[in-house]
């Protein structure tokens, strides 16, 4: 296998053909800041977080979708870059309704995280406050679209892990909403097999157990279960 | 009251040294008598409308923070309308343990309002000057009581932490039971805290007992009047704050209903939305608004038992029931009340601790929605506790309904505060000691008006004369 090789911030580090900016970073424990990416799902590129600086482009990079190429120059943290990361977590906070101390995610949630780790202590922008529904026709989950991030976490867990493809998502711009079929209630699901991975890989309280009052989420089943897959772990 | 010229209305706002934000008005005839007074909350929170939609198991810990004093009190009745919404018997240890931390949580309130609220105006006199008459001219003139005061909250508190995980909005009762067992450990500290604080409580009870004579002249005044009570008992009529039933006397003591569940109670009472406050009142509804009015809390409570069942408690319960024949009448002994009631749960936690069960961890009884409505309630500190429900079949709630206790004695408040005004208040003599004795007056209930506490230090009392035209022509300002 032939290795790239580039720059990330002032560091010389060397990647695999065909790993991505963030698979890189990673590697070199350099952090750059995720939520709709997850270890063992494809990358979807729709939170936008992981922006980096490219030299020779003006344009902003998704670190998790853009290819290490040889002899790029990237930069993953700079004031604009974090100007723009606060910005995405303002504007995620205020497009629903996210009340962190009566969710059940409280303490255990990654936007909640992102917005600790920027020391983001208020937002800026009008919350739009939408009158979203919750669904609580499943007998163990609710999905509650007033927390969902629209990371689809949930969706390409549910299509690429277990193989049901449940979860789509509906609509365009703010009226995007995650949908169970065919926008059927959850419980009426005829694909659903109640396997629960769509709440553990949740990112927020936007799915979760009925009765529960905290959540521990913990998605890195994801890898274990691929890995296992991949290397016939179950084969006898 | 007829709209004469001369018919004034004096102000008091905010009122101080109470949970929350309110104003007096005491409205005075056209001969400079007071005719009427009321009691206005000023807080809107809508706590009942923006759950609507919501999944009923989240409510416990949504309603916690409906206040920073008593989460305690909504998390308990919400996760009793919870049980009913499921329609199971939770586990003896969970309702032990719901017991343990409700009684924690009447003491520290109880702490809260007795020392930091109250004492300041016993032991300190009316006509002390504010700036000195709160929690902190308190330590500085009876530093012990001020300090054992504030152990005492703290006992209460640390044993919710100890229980609950969290001194404030804990998310640990639960539809069904509660989300986590009690260590060994953690019983042990709260068992190994309990003497000192019981003797705080005997302490305070002996200085107490020992200043009713010169508190002759408020127990008279401070809202002495006839209404019906209504609190919690056990199946043999002992005080209890929890998983119990309620009782109702009238001011002779006879019982008017008994052993009802927080469903059957509901129906019995009616509410009454005033123009001028956000707080509604309730009534019984067989006897209408004036002969139906009634009051819960601490006095409500100790007024409906045959005894606390503790040994310590009932001693002195039986030294409060001597101060009247029927059921103690003046909302002055609120306090004593409150006294008794902290030490009647110290006694009780002690009990309920020292049982090995309370250790076991069958503590959750699980369950999906089995009923559509769920009318659970809990003896808040300040008295019942309604959280009444209804939802749909995915157990989203289409109407909330929260009675709380501060609301159940919005009527007998407004009469304490009119016969109060009426005893000491003239349009000639507007002077502070004689409104701080209103305003001492409806702290004797100890309203709990929203989540926010000012618990140490004075807000500043404007009082304001307005003659009919709403025209200002008289005002006091303690800021001046």
């Amino acid at each position: 296998m032939s290795v790239t090789t580039l720059t990330i911030n002032g560091r010389l580090v060397s990647a695999a053909e065909g790993a991505s900016i963030l698979d890189v970073a990673r590697e070199h424990d350099i952090h750059i800041p995720t939520l709709c990416h997850l270890d063992g799902l494809s990358e979807h590129g729709a939170c936008r977080l992981c922006l980096v600086e490219v030299a020779g482009s003006s344009k902003l990079q998704a670190a998790c979708m853009t290819k290490a190429v040889e002899g790029m120059v990237v930069t993953t943290d700079s004031e604009r870059l974090r100007t723009y990361r606060r910005q995405i977590v303002e504007l995620l906070l205020a497009e629903r309704n996210h009340v962190c101390s009566v969710c059940v995610a409280n303490r255990a949630c990654e936007l909640q995280d992102l917005a600790v780790s920027m020391g983001l202590h208020h937002v800026r922008y009008e919350p739009q406050a939408p009158q979203l529904a919750m669904d609580a026709s499943h007998p163990r989950w609710i999905i509650d679209h007033n927390r969902c991030v629209l990371c689809t976490r949930c969706v390409r867990v549910c299509d690429e892990i277990e193989g049901a493809h449940t979860w789509d998502v509906m609509g365009r711009g703010r009226q995007t909403l995650v949908i169970s079929d065919m926008n059927e209630p959850w419980g009426d699901s005829a694909s659903c097999t109640s396997c629960g991975k769509c709440v553990r890989v949740c990112p927020t309280g936007a799915l979760f157990e009925k009765g529960a009052v905290a959540t521990n989420k913990d998605p890195h089943f994801v890898t274990y279960l691929r890995m296992a897959r991949e290397q016939k772990l179950w084969n006898r | 009251m007829k709209a004469e010229t001369m018919a004034q209305t004096i102000t008091i706002e905010p009122v101080s040294r109470v949970e929350g934000h309110a104003k007096i008005t005491i409205h005075l005839g056209p001969d400079g008598q007071v005719q009427d007074a009321r009691f206005h909350v000023l807080e809107f929170r809508g706590f009942e409308k923006f759950c609507e939609g919501r999944h009923f198991q989240e409510m416990p810990a949504i309603t916690s923070r409906v206040c920073g004093i008593c989460p305690v009190s909504h998390m308990l009745a919400s996760a009793d309308a919870g049980d009913r919404l499921l329609a199971v018997e939770i586990p003896d240890t969970a309702l032990r343990l719901r017991r343990v931390v409700n009684l924690a949580q009447i003491v520290q309130s109880h702490a809260l309002s007795f020392f930091y609220l109250s004492s300041p105006d016993l032991l300190l006199g009316y006509d002390a000057p504010p700036a000195a008459r709160n929690v902190l001219g308190l330590a500085a003139a009876h530093p012990e009581i001020a300090r054992r005061g504030i152990r005492l909250r703290q006992f209460g508190q640390t044993a919710i932490e100890l229980i609950a995980g969290k001194r404030i909005h804990a998310s640990w009762a639960i539809a069904g039971g509660v989300n986590a067992s009690l260590s060994a450990a953690a019983r042990d500290q709260i068992l190994a805290a309990l003497p000192e604080a019981i003797e705080t409580a005997r302490l305070t009870l002996d200085w107490f007992r020992a200043s009713l004579p010169s508190h002759d002249e408020e127990a008279r005044t401070f809202g002495h009047f006839p209404t019906l009570f209504m609190g919690m008992v056990t199946p043999d009529g002992s005080l209890e704050s929890y998983g119990g039933r309620l009782r109702i006397i009238d001011a002779h003591g006879r019982l008017v209903a008994d052993q009802l569940d927080a469903a059957q109670a509901r129906v019995l009472l009616g509410e009454r939305v005033e123009p001028w406050s956000y707080l509604k009142s309730p009534f019984l509804k067989a006897l209408g608004p004036d002969e139906g009015a009634y009051r819960v809390g601490p006095l409500a409570r100790l007024n409906v038992a045959q005894r606390c069942g503790t040994p310590l408690a009932d001693e002195e319960f039986a030294r409060f029931r001597s101060l009247s024949a029927g059921p103690v009448l003046g909302s002055f002994h609120y306090h004593y009340a409150r006294l008794i009631e902290i030490l009647f749960g110290l006694e009780r936690i002690g009990e309920l601790l020292d049982d090995p069960s309370c250790l076991s961890t069958d503590v959750l009884a699980r369950a999906s929605r089995n009923r559509l409505r769920g009318i659970g309630m809990s003896e808040a500190p300040r008295g019942t506790l309604f959280h009444d429900y209804t939802v749909d079949e995915d157990g989203l709630l289409t109407s909330v309904d929260l009675l709380i206790a501060t609301g159940q004695n919005n009527l007998a408040m407004n009469r304490a505060v009119t016969q109060i005004a009426k005893a000491y208040l003239h349009a000639d003599r507007l002077d502070e000691g004689l409104l701080n004795r209103v305003e001492a007056g409806i702290r004797a209930f100890d309203p709990c008006l929203s989540c926010s506490t000012h618990a140490a230090g004075t807000m500043p009392l404007v009082v304001e004369v307005h003659d009919v035209n709403g025209a200002t022509i008289g005002r006091i300002d303690r800021r001046a």
